[in-house]
């Protein structure tokens, strides 16, 4: 069965509150148009799972108070320092915060990928980050002697949403190099996308595109959004718009600077500059 | 002596505790590392392979996220760079936060890929450019990766060294400290020992941090700095610049 494509609201519409949602790191493919939009419909209590790190997806979320529950390696606003919101609501206790690791989440979702219970992982101990994350285990290699690893749970998001270059007509996903989009793809529950453009030809008849592509086997809807991304940038087609995110860090510092952003660049629908 | 800037300094030094290496892997907000990793390259005649995050055209990674990782658990990076909003004598690294966890009075970015790689990775090298009390503390708040391991841990990685903008320290992994080994120009023996809140040992010949040689400052401010212009476009056109 094909995908079905929709539009952007009716994407996002599919997106329940309460739900956990994964979403990639800026260097991947963030579906920001779909944010704003998801952010428009007025989306609450998100368990949001960063894989394994997020940007400014995360902040216009968590400032907006959509989510509840944060997991991720970690969130910065990378070369423009730190992320404000993130910052400034993680200590009011606005939401609750699993820290991780950035292997830990890629493994966790590797074991719902398999279908598995858990995955044993390496490092970890000692940390504090283990030590404030009473759903993970440390147990005894069964085939070592004395050997203690860290087991993970599997994490199996009810939906991944992000943003790549290219659909065809059946619906199946052109990622290119960003793997970590299929690995999201096979663990989640669903899988939401937008893309750059829509592709004529079926990806998965051409050699050179198939082995970059997610058969549209786990994808549950596609909605076409030029410059999805903005204003993060895509790989191979448009840079981050680091003016506009300058912007956005200066205006977030303050509850009131992230009020006025919201309002004017995210429940305003505009098209991308 | 040719004339370097302190910046080259530094990328200096971390190039030569490269020297030899196969593979060299340089995370996010690192240019000075980045650099160094791309001079070593350059000085390697091309027997070193360097993968910088962030970069399209110097990495080769084809398997997402996971790859480094996966590729570091295999042992096929000898080096990586970390840092920390604090780090102590003991080489644990903290980049969570001040404060009392959950409720920290400072929170950081987090952890990143730090918990794991600093077990796996043989040569892990510190980066902290700020060298102060504040930085260099007895005890971190938050143990993001911690410096040792008990015995039966696996752990063939772990520090090996801290490079502030003050001085390098080598970490002895069987007596757990840092050792004082070289002090950059402009700072001294006194200025380190009362910018630095962890006990420390002291090599018994602490001379001057070497600056890099001609042939290397030629290249960091040639082929380098036109390489990692790519990912840190802003720190090539300022700090890698003749004097």
């Amino acid at each position: 069965m094909d995908a079905p494509f929709l539009s952007l609201e009716d994407l996002v519409a599919e997106i329940p509150d309460g739900i956990m949602l994964a979403v990639p790191p800026d260097y991947s493919g963030v579906a920001m148009a779909a944010t704003r939009a998801l952010i428009r419909r007025g989306v609450k209590n998100l368990h949001l799972l960063a894989v394994p790190t997020s940007g400014i997806q995360a902040e216009l979320l968590i400032g907006a108070g959509a989510v509840s529950t944060l997991e991720a390696a970690a969130v910065t606003m990378g070369e423009l320092g730190p992320a404000p919101r993130f910052t400034a609501l993680v200590k009011s206790g606005a939401f609750a915060l699993k820290d991780s690791t950035c292997p830990a989440i890629h493994a966790a979702l590797q074991a719902a990928e398999k279908g598995l219970p858990f995955m044993p992982l390496r490092g970890l101990i000692g940390s504090d980050i283990l030590a404030f994350r009473p759903d993970w285990r440390v147990a005894e290699n069964p085939f070592g002697d004395n050997d203690p690893v860290v087991l993970l749970p599997a994490l199996r998001p009810d939906i991944a949403l992000f943003h790549a270059p290219l659909a065809d007509r059946a619906g199946n996903v052109w990622i290119g190099r960003r793997r970590e989009l299929m690995v999201m793809a096979h663990a989640a529950r669903r899988t939401l996308v937008t893309v750059e453009e829509i592709h004529d030809d079926d990806l998965l008849a051409d050699e050179r595109m198939a082995s970059g592509t997610i058969p549209s086997l786990y994808i549950g809807a596609v909605a076409e959004a030029p410059r999805g991304a903005w204003p993060i940038g895509l790989e191979g087609r448009y840079e981050a718009d680091g003016e506009h995110l300058a912007l956005y860090v200066r205006a977030a510092r303050t509850e009131d600077g992230f009020r006025r952003y919201l309002a004017e660049h995210v429940l305003v629908e505009r098209r991308a500059a | 002596m040719a004339e370097f800037s302190h910046t080259e300094l530094l990328v200096g030094a971390v190039a030569r505790m490269l020297e030899g290496l196969r593979h060299v892997a340089v995370g996010a907000s690192s240019p000075i590392q980045g650099a160094a990793a791309l001079l070593a390259r350059a000085l390697s005649g091309g027997r070193m392979r360097v993968s910088v995050l962030g970069s399209r055209t110097n990495n080769f990674f084809t398997d997402g996220g996971r790859e480094l990782f996966d590729c570091a658990a295999q042992g096929r990076i000898d080096a990586f760079f970390l840092g920390g909003g604090q780090i102590d004598g003991q080489g644990n690294i903290n980049l969570v936060g001040i404060g009392p966890y959950p409720k920290l009075d400072v929170r950081w970015p987090g952890s990143f890929g730090s918990a794991y790689l600093y077990f796996l990775v043989p040569r892990v090298i510190l980066f902290r450019e700020e060298h102060s009390v504040r930085t260099l503390v007895p005890k971190v708040d938050f143990i993001s990766a911690p410096g040792t391991s008990a015995a039966n841990i696996y752990r063939p990685g772990g520090p090996y060294a801290l490079l502030t903008g003050k001085a390098l320290f080598l970490f002895d992994r069987a007596l757990r400290r840092f050792r004082l080994e070289s002090v950059h120009p402009f700072s001294s023996v006194e200025d380190v020992a009362a910018n630095t809140g962890f006990e420390y040992d002291r090599a018994p010949d602490i001379g001057p941090t070497p600056g890099p040689p001609a042939e290397w400052l030629a290249l960091l401010r040639g082929r380098v700095r036109d390489e990692i212009a790519e990912t840190y476009p802003q720190f090539a056109a300022t700090a890698l610049s003749a004097p």
